[in-house]
């Protein structure tokens, strides 16, 4: 917690006069809590630099921008309503994901400890607002990609709850049909690209995604493919050398890429600041050219402000962004990590910035729904919940054919059999009784 | 050595083929020469075999296009993608910084999003800084996704020993991604192989992995009309017979071909007749053809560069003895690399790869012929 209360040094004259129309843009529709800041990149040879390019080290003035400052600067004078930061509607679409993210990782745990579940399972308990505050914000066509912890990733992206539910008991109709399990969500049809176990692993990936928007839009010419890609990881894989590989080439060809850090101070059981140099994880967007955002990543709105704005950026082909959202799991690593090393205080504190509940104090203070609508919202999320258990359950097992199923896209790649032929066309190995 | 070579090719006894594999190993700059010898027929070297399949794929289909360090300016470290750049342009023929597991990542995810990537290697030894990607990222997808999503990418690149570059960049790594279910993995010897197979994996909706090889890129094969036309493909999957013999199967892929093929002339002049097989694709292997020639010939001598254990002729000899026991006359033979990392003096290190000598007494002890007991190190 200490780390992000200490002093920033920002730069904030030399680029008030930027020319880049994309600069300004941002800095004036810059908006959030006292929290929320950005570090341009630092460039020496700026003509019209008022800083003496030789001691960049020279404190400068703290841009600290408050909440109310900002949110007056987006008042209509006209409109009773404008001086939220949501409608209504968004307000209850925002609030259904995070109840559906936390009531489906709820009834993870349950079903693990009952034994329908097995493995890995990391829950996500605590962080919805990340999720939510970002995907909400996606097209169908804009990709996700995610680590282990992606179960509400892949609902907030609209993967129906019953199809994770299932591929989380092994069952056939899972979404990878059982065969990825909880940490390797897929859908094509959904633009999930997983789900990874390894660390670091799905940054390149990610980055490869948003090349493939690029492509498209300027080597095969599909003018209007705008599409986004989202790469969520945690704070642990912020020292992994794909992490920054990464950094260096989406900056390098301005790929429509947003780098999502989930800072939940905790790599297992290793602390964040034990483990980093220097923890402030968004300063290291700069250091590559693009920028780096740091947000309350407990508040689904200013979370849904700073992802708007780095959205926008890369639709509009002005590259990457670092947002580093400072969030916190409730629970441990995994269902398995008896999470004996984090503080009981630290839990407390956090616990009491719940996103949810933040959310619906919000909704209710500014009168954009009744309890009774949220208590409608909450019931409905449970009957879903019900319904992808039951559904799950009555699922049956994956047939033992499926077992050499899908090892290639071209089937032809298990090579010819002792007859001869290939060994795809042997009725018996797509039956599974042919020998492996 | 040099000037009885010479004398040899006149008198027309040894094919010019096999007089450029030897010079090559004396004199390895020797590739610039190349053309100055024989030009009977139509001829291309594996280079330009490789480059012309890059080329004509990346002209039939958009959607492909190349990365990897010095692809593009630098015309390709070994000029494979020599003049792509000027055709193409910088958004389909990329420079990569060097970040292995990172460039290697973004053709992966390339690949999910629907491109179809080829990622080159500037040797496969380093590929083992992106092995992960090519292994979790690539291999396993389309099966850990039950079929979502499909990685069409081609990781290419020379694959092992060169000529005096010593051990961490000298390494086969056939054995290595042959273990892998969910990769293929070609290895082409001749032009038309190199040609066919790189067409077949670009095409291909797998992740494939192409092990060329630096010392065959200079050298030049006869090749047909058929090879040149644009549709040219050769099958994943099988191997090719590219010497009939009916004592002895020798198998081999990449450069050992040529030395299998080299120790069948020796042989033949011994009254040994040699079958010779180019693997071609190492996964899956055409466990079918290997059996049937050994079932014809009843002995084996497996020959590969890389390291011996659990290498490629340890699971084409398994194959063998599960399904062709009873045909066998004698023990499998393995030839391999030597059980050490590549050495870099010259004459260690041809002692640390298989020479022709080594296939030729190998056959020799599998057809129970006497050999002189120092060959046998």
């Amino acid at each position: 917690m200490s780390a992000f209360t200490a002093v920033k040094v920002l730069a904030s004259g030399p680029f008030a006069g930027r020319s880049s129309s994309g600069d300004k843009a941002a800095a004036s529709a810059w908006i959030g809590s006292s929290s929320c800041r950005i570090l341009r990149p630092f460039h020496p040879h700026q003509p019209f630099s008022s800083v003496s390019s030789s001691s960049p080290s020279i404190l400068r003035p703290i841009q600290a921008v408050s909440s109310s400052d900002v949110l007056s600067s987006k008042i209509e004078p006209n409109s009773p309503l404008s001086n939220l930061l949501i409608t209504r509607e968004e307000a209850l679409d925002l609030y259904e994901d995070m109840v559906l993210g936390r009531s489906f990782e709820d009834m993870c745990a349950q079903m693990y400890y009952r034994g329908k579940m097995f493995g890995f399972v990391h829950l996500y308990n605590g962080q919805e607002a990340v999720s939510t505050g970002f995907i909400r914000l996606l097209k169908k066509e804009d990709s996700v990609v995610s680590t282990y912890r992606d179960h509400v990733h892949a609902l907030s992206k609209g993967v129906p709850a019953r199809a994770v539910m299932a591929e989380l008991f092994g069952k056939a109709t899972g979404c990878c049909r059982g065969q990825g399990g909880s940490m390797h969500m897929f859908s094509a049809e959904h633009n999930l690209l997983g789900g990874f176990a390894f660390i670091g692993e799905g940054i390149p990936v990610a980055t490869g995604a948003a090349f493939t928007s690029r492509y498209r839009r300027e080597v095969l010419k599909e003018a209007n493919c705008d599409y986004v890609t989202l790469a969520f990881f945690g704070d642990g894989t912020c020292n992994n050398g794909q992490f920054f590989e990464c950094l260096n080439m989406a900056a390098l060809w301005k790929l429509p890429i947003i780098f999502v850090v989930e800072n939940n101070l905790w790599a297992i059981g290793m602390s964040h600041l034990r483990a980093t140099s220097d923890p402030e994880i968004w300063k290291k967007g700069p250091a590559f050219g693009m920028p780096g955002f740091h947000v309350d990543g407990m508040d689904v709105l200013k979370v849904r402000e700073v992802a708007k704005e780095a959205i926008g950026r890369a639709r509009r082909g002005e590259g990457p962004t670092l947002v580093e959202c400072e969030t916190y799991r409730f629970r441990g690593h995994s269902l398995a990590d008896p999470d004996e090393l984090r503080n009981p205080d630290e839990k407390a504190r956090y616990a009491a910035r719940d996103p949810i509940v933040a959310l619906k104090k919000y909704v209710i203070e500014h009168n954009l729904a009744t309890e009774s609508d949220l208590k409608a919202i909450e019931k409905k999320i449970d009957e879903v919940i019900e319904e992808a258990v039951e559904f799950a359950d009555a699922s049956p097992p994956p047939p033992r054919s499926q077992l050499l199923e899908n090892v290639f896209a071209d089937p032809r790649g298990f090579g010819i059999g002792p007859d001869g032929k290939y060994r795809c066309e042997d009725p018996g190995f797509t039956q599974g009784t042919a020998e492996v | 050595m040099l000037g009885l070579m010479r004398r040899v090719s006149m008198s027309g006894s040894i094919p010019t083929s096999m007089l450029r594999q030897s010079l090559q190993r004396i004199l390895p700059g020797l590739a610039i020469l190349e053309r100055g010898y024989s030009t009977l027929g139509k001829e291309m070297t594996v280079r330009e075999a490789l480059n012309s399949a890059l080329d004509e794929e990346m002209s039939a289909d958009p959607k492909v296009f190349l990365m990897g360090e010095e692809v593009g300016e630098y015309q390709g470290a070994y000029k494979i993608t020599k003049g792509l750049l000027e055709k193409y342009g910088p958004e389909r023929v990329l420079d990569t910084p060097i970040t292995e597991a990172g460039f290697t990542g973004i053709g992966v995810g390339a690949a999910y999003y629907g491109l179809r990537p080829v990622v080159e290697f500037m040797t496969f030894n380093f590929s083992m800084q992106a092995i992960d990607h090519i292994i979790n990222s690539a291999a396993k997808m389309n099966y850990m996704s039950a079929g979502n999503i499909s990685v069409p990418i081609v990781f290419r690149g020379p694959n092992g020993a060169a000529a005096g570059v010593s051990s961490q960049h000298s390494q086969c790594y056939g054995a290595w991604y042959a273990h892998v279910p969910g990769l293929k993995v070609l290895s082409p010897y001749s032009s038309e192989d190199a040609r066919g197979l790189l067409k077949a994996a670009i095409r291909d909706p797998d992740p494939v992995v192409f092990l060329e090889n630096e010392i065959l890129y200079g050298q030049s094969f006869p090749i047909s009309d058929e090879v040149l036309d644009s549709s040219f493909c050769l099958p994943i999957g099988k191997a090719k017979i590219e010497r009939e013999g009916k004592d002895v199967t020798i198998t081999a892929f990449s450069k050992m071909v040529g030395y299998a093929l080299q120790a069948a002339e020796v042989l033949s002049k011994e009254g040994i007749s040699a079958e010779v097989i180019n693997l071609r694709s190492l996964r899956p292997l055409d466990r079918a053809a290997i059996n049937a020639s050994v079932r014809k010939t009843t002995r084996l001598v497996t020959v590969e560069e890389g390291f011996p254990q659990h290498g490629i002729g340890a699971e084409i000899c398994a194959s063998v003895v599960e399904e062709s026991f009873e045909y066998l006359d004698a023990p499998v033979e393995r030839i391999a690399g030597a059980d050490v990392p590549m050495p870099y003096a010259a004459n260690l290190e041809r002692l640390a790869v298989p020479q022709v000598d080594n296939i030729v007494n190998a056959v020799k002890r599998a057809c129970f012929r006497s050999v002189p007991v120092a060959a046998a190190a």
